[in-house]
């Protein structure tokens, strides 16, 4: 069973991923790490007849990939964990009603792939689960529908306004003891942060406060400072939101995040050049990037200890009209490879 | 946190850039001024052969009927990206958001997709429309009664 020291959980059995697979649209295969993604689809539709069935597609193909590439049939998953940023989380559900798997949907905004890979790993420490999949998904016209305006609305983005990712990341995790696969070793469930912004074109303001908190809750339960890790990712704060964060860590709790402290979201697109303002968001935009980029690197050896932080506003459409403020989360997990420590 | 909502709010305020209010002003008058130029030339040259009243209104038409073949065409949100109050204050930005939720609510019927949504963004404009309308009417009216 996992032990808990403060916030943070320490794994036992050390889940391991044993395949991931990342799927993208058409802007995200012509970003920066569109050679790193599984498959591109070049049509925005995906061949569906509406947005929603686009994401669902989208998701569809990622956990099948994923599947493919563990080598593993739908018989053999114990459970598998999806979200994403729909309502009633039907991205997934309509994505997954063929696959015969138990299901968890889970929500936590743009913060769910971390929240998938938590639960899931937490089943396999339970001893009830064996090999178990965490996967998330966004799609930009889905979003752009249901958040914003019609896609074809003539409207003018703020500069702090972000850029749904379409893309969907799945991992297959296990219980398995192999040594050479990146495994999951520490966990963190966020704590909700909210301190009062009210502008919904500026999430990476909204969730940047929950970062901090998480991240400094987790160097201080192990004791550990950003440079012992070889690389610090955050989901989607864009560009506003990580400058925040850096600024928060360094006038909080006297903390630098320097050269090894990257985000998605400005990783997923070139922010000049694709005219995305502060970069990308949404479930798609961290699982896209963890299951390929992240994981491919720590498979070819190039990190071995790195810190996954996915940050989501929980809000919806109803309660920014309403006034509400918007409630940050991020979620945290320490994945290594290597020897089993 | 140490820091208060107010104070996060004006940390908030100082990471995020502004909008380039200049380029935008700019942008606006730019295109805004050459599609009601191109309106009043349409108008000009329909009243060489119809009443004014019957030419101002196609010239409306027309305009109407080009905004909404620009929306269907999938042009007309780029050129509004740039011109932002350029398009949306003459009755182009008005089209757009008729047209615009028409299309996107397709998927989930006529009648409760496009017709149901086709004025969740023009709505409040009629709204608010007619009733100073009626507002404007009724002063108008009260005035002249003395």
């Amino acid at each position: 069973m996992a032990t808990r020291i403060g916030k943070t959980l320490i794994t036992d059995k050390k889940p391991l991923f044993l395949s991931s697979a990342a799927v993208a649209g058409k802007k995200e295969g012509e970003g920066p790490l569109g050679k790193e993604f599984d498959k591109i689809f070049e049509d925005t539709t995906l061949g569906q007849d509406c947005w929603e069935k686009a994401e669902s597609f989208l998701m569809k193909n990622a956990v099948m990939t994923a599947l493919e590439k563990a080598g593993k049939g739908m018989e053999e998953i114990d459970g598998i964990f999806a979200g994403d940023l729909l309502n009633q989380c039907t991205g997934s559900a309509f994505a997954l009603r063929e696959f015969s798997m138990p299901f968890t949907g889970l929500y936590g905004a743009c913060s769910t792939m971390a929240l998938s890979l938590i639960c899931a790993s937490l089943a396999i420490e339970s001893g009830g689960m064996s090999t178990c999949i965490a996967t998330t998904s966004s799609h930009f016209c889905s979003a752009e529908k249901q958040f914003r305006f019609p896609l074809e609305y003539g409207g003018q983005r703020a500069p702090t306004a972000q850029w749904t990712v379409t893309a969907s990341g799945a991992a297959v995790l296990s219980d398995r003891t192999d040594n050479n696969l990146p495994y999951i070793d520490k966990l963190h469930i966020g704590t909700i942060v909210d301190l009062g912004i009210t502008d919904a074109a500026n999430m990476g303001a909204a969730m940047a406060p929950a970062a901090c908190k998480t991240l400094s809750e987790f160097f201080r339960d192990t004791k550990t400072s950003p440079d012992d890790y070889d690389a610090i990712f955050t989901g989607d704060l864009g560009l506003v939101g990580s400058g925040l964060l850096k600024e928060l860590m360094m006038r909080e709790h006297g903390t630098e995040l320097g050269g090894n402290y990257f985000d998605c979201g400005l990783m997923i697109y070139d922010r000049e050049k694709q005219d995305v303002h502060s970069g990308g968001s949404g479930c798609g935009c961290s699982a896209g990037v963890l299951c390929s980029h992240i994981l491919k690197s720590m498979k070819e050896g190039k990190y071995s200890n790195i810190l996954f932080m996915a940050t989501g506003a929980l809000m919806s459409p109803v309660s920014s009209k309403e006034g509400e403020s918007i409630p940050g989360i991020a979620h945290l997990v320490n994945i290594r490879r290597g020897e089993r420590k | 946190m140490s820091l208060s909502k107010n104070e996060y709010g004006n940390l908030a305020k100082k990471y995020s850039p502004p909008s380039p209010v200049l380029k935008d002003c700019l942008f606006a008058f730019l295109i805004g001024g050459s599609i009601c130029t191109f309106a009043e030339g349409l108008n000009l040259w329909f009243s060489s052969s119809m009443t004014e009243e019957e030419s101002r209104t196609l010239a409306m038409i027309t305009v109407i009927a080009i905004t909404a073949i620009l929306t269907g065409a999938g042009v007309f949100d780029s050129i509004a990206k740039h011109a932002g109050a350029g398009t949306m204050v003459p009755i182009t930005g008005f089209a757009n958001s008729i047209v615009s939720p028409a299309m996107e609510f397709r998927a989930e019927g006529t009648i409760t997709g496009t017709a149901a949504q086709m004025f969740s963004i023009a709505g409040p404009v009629i709204v608010f429309g007619c009733s100073s309308a009626a507002l404007y009417g009724l002063i108008i009216y009260l005035l002249k009664l003395y």
